[in-house]
């Protein structure tokens, strides 16, 4: 089915958790939501869900307003955080309950059951209660208890924290084939940013209750639409210079920057493996001291201090192509750093932020 | 060492005084003359009606209370409105009231004077008797003792298992039966065991209603008492006795209850 939010906003206690939100997802369509805790993204899907009323704006299943509907009507698969297993029911009552408050025959039920503890590798702890199990059997139990009704839209918070890397890995890909396969919709709340772009065709990206952008995973990555995104988006550097009519400034490098403030101090980001490391001066490069070298399996991190522009910045140099000059490097060397590709945001914020946001710590 | 020895002695030795010795002494001041005397103290008419009367309080104090805390439960730990402070403030206020007050205030309702009087004419046949007077003021002690257990346990608990089968289609009936209240039959149990041995144990309440009200009604702690006042200790000891027959299953009870109740919190894996 189709979901839609118009415009939808939701307050707690006065303070919205979310506010003029508008998002439209196609049918079979599988949507990551990202953010940082407390962006709202738990509460969009409630919204989605139907365990919230929006307090502006719409929420629209197949077109129509959810409310118009009873819940058990809307068909919504919701896969908690918190897992909330039914703690006294076996396994099999948690994962057939769904079909069973809707009085399916026993055998319908008891056949869905073991074939969904076949498919989430739950077989042979059908009779365990909740209780007797591991973290990630639980998280298991509860994708396979949204799972029983056929739900045409799914809705999953955060479903993969408390499993293993191996397990996580494989219900990604089970997600993944499950939506191509089932035509179900599918939003999947996370802040694995590297979650949300392996299994998703789109990605939303949240930010104290608003969305930043919405695109596909090489849109949002490539094209970020603010410097939060591009902050949020793996590791980047912050470069501090300045813009003066649709240029942008560090030092002797200048680069287009959108048109707007005169003479005002900017942020430039680079992303560590668009920044290219030269032994010797180059045109339009900044001058940067090698700090540190850590290797990184395919690739090696080059940590680097060029001030007054940054103090803490990375280079990421691929271990094969670049390995005459990663022999070259060692630290207290001076180098020449020339970006491939910046992005400058008019971002009033963003002299005051603090340099903490830099790329190590992210 | 001495850390660990001293407040365990002193546990002991307080128990060993306070439990122990004083139930010692009922068991054996009613062993005393044999087991022949002790059949007679028990089944005398009086001990049996107190008997009767005892099991009936009880068997209308544990409905009464456990209808009135599911529904407190449901309507205070789930839902928010304005003045709710004030209900729970008053579900706690009974716990406040000494038994003796309850008692005076159902005589006082019953009593020949009182508001209530001609409707319990018009509702029992044969006038205002001290049963129904007992009965209303065990009520009046108990009632929210299941209450008590069951809001904290609904609030501990959350919501996120309704939410969850919300979700799932389950209907309001379905979600209350199915999830909520299998959820907390170990604090309903706890409650409920409560409430019967209070109200098997009940003096204060019982025994101004039997005074104030016509109509012999003792429950056994009244007919207990009213034979040490006559002087007939040993007999007093024997039904006392039988007091500690209801005690015992009822603290066995407790434990069994906190069982249930040890499963595991929700989300808790491990």
């Amino acid at each position: 089915m189709s979901v839609e939010l118009r415009g939808a906003g939701k307050a707690f206690g006065g303070a919205w958790a979310l506010r003029g939100l508008s998002l439209a997802v196609a049918p079979g369509e599988l949507v990551a939501v990202l953010g940082p805790s407390g962006c709202g993204k738990t509460t969009l899907l409630r919204l989605l869900a139907g365990l919230e009323r929006p307090d502006e704006g719409q929420v629209l299943h197949d077109g129509a307003p959810a409310s118009a509907r009873a819940l058990r009507a809307r068909n919504v698969g919701l896969v908690f955080q918190q897992v909330a297993l039914f703690e006294h029911l076996t396994v099999a009552a948690n994962v057939g309950f769904a079909l069973s408050v809707r009085r399916r025959p026993r055998r319908e039920v008891e056949a869905r059951v073991a074939e969904l503890a076949a498919l989430l590798g739950l077989a042979g702890l059908e009779d365990r209660r909740p209780g007797d199990l591991s973290g990630g059997q639980r998280q298991r139990v509860a994708i396979a208890r949204a799972l029983a009704a056929s739900p045409r839209l799914l809705l999953l918070d955060e479903p993969f924290g408390a499993l293993d890397p191996r397990m996580r890995l494989a219900l990604r890909r089970w997600l993944r084939e499950h939506t191509d396969r089932s035509g179900a919709t599918g939003l999947l709340v996370t802040h694995d940013q590297e979650e949300a772009f392996d299994v998703a065709d789109r990605v939303v990206i949240l930010n104290g209750g608003r969305v930043e952008q919405v695109g596909t995973p090489a849109q949002v990555f490539e094209e970020p639409a603010s410097a939060f995104v591009m902050r949020f988006l793996g590791a980047v550097n912050v470069l501090r210079g300045r813009v003066d009519g649709g240029r942008a400034y560090v030092g002797d490098l200048e680069f287009a920057a959108p048109a707007g403030e005169a003479r005002a101090p900017a942020h430039v980001f680079v992303r560590p493996h668009e920044l290219e490391l030269n032994l010797a001066a180059v045109p339009g490069s900044l001058a940067a001291t090698v700090a540190r070298l850590v290797p990184r399996g395919a690739a090696v991190r080059v940590e680097l201090s060029a001030p007054p522009h940054g103090e803490r910045l990375e280079a990421e140099v691929d271990a094969r192509r670049g390995a005459a000059l990663l022999a070259a490097l060692r630290p207290g060397l001076r180098v020449h750093l020339s970006p491939r590709r910046v992005r400058v945001f008019a971002d009033p914020g963003a002299a005051a932020e603090p340099d903490s946001l830099t790329a190590s710590e992210l | 060492m001495l850390l660990r020895v001293l407040p365990i002695a002193a546990a002991l030795l307080v128990l060993a005084g306070l439990v122990l010795l004083p139930a010692a002494a009922v068991i054996a001041g009613a062993a005393a003359d044999g087991s022949a005397a002790w059949w007679r103290a028990v089944t005398d008419p009086g001990a049996l009606a107190a008997v009767r009367l005892t099991l009936l309080a009880a068997g209308v104090a544990v409905p009464v209370s456990a209808a009135f805390g599911i529904a407190a439960a449901w309507s205070l730990g789930r839902f928010r409105y304005p003045g709710q402070a004030i209900v729970l403030a008053l579900v706690e206020l009974p716990a406040g009231v000494p038994p003796v007050v309850a008692g005076l205030a159902t005589v006082l309702l019953l009593g020949a004077a009182g508001p209530l009087a001609p409707a319990w004419r018009a509702a029992v046949p044969g006038g205002i008797g001290a049963v129904p007077g007992v009965l209303l003021a065990t009520v009046l002690v108990t009632f929210p003792l299941v209450a008590r257990e069951l809001i904290p346990a609904l609030q501990r608990r959350g919501t996120a298992a309704e939410e969850a089968a919300l979700t799932l289609g389950a209907s309001g009936l379905q979600v209350l039966t199915r999830v909520t209240l299998p959820g907390l039959r170990a604090s309903a149990v706890s409650g409920a065991i409560l409430c019967a041995a209070r109200a098997v144990g009940e003096l204060g309440a019982a025994a101004v209603v039997n005074r104030g009200l016509p109509g012999a009604a003792a429950t056994l702690p009244v007919h207990v008492a009213e034979l040490h006042r006559r002087h007939a200790l040993r007999a007093s000891l024997a039904v006392s006795s039988l007091l500690f027959a209801v005690a015992l299953p009822a603290l066995l009870g407790r434990r069994w209850a906190r069982r249930l109740r040890a499963a595991p919190a929700p989300g808790g894996g491990r």
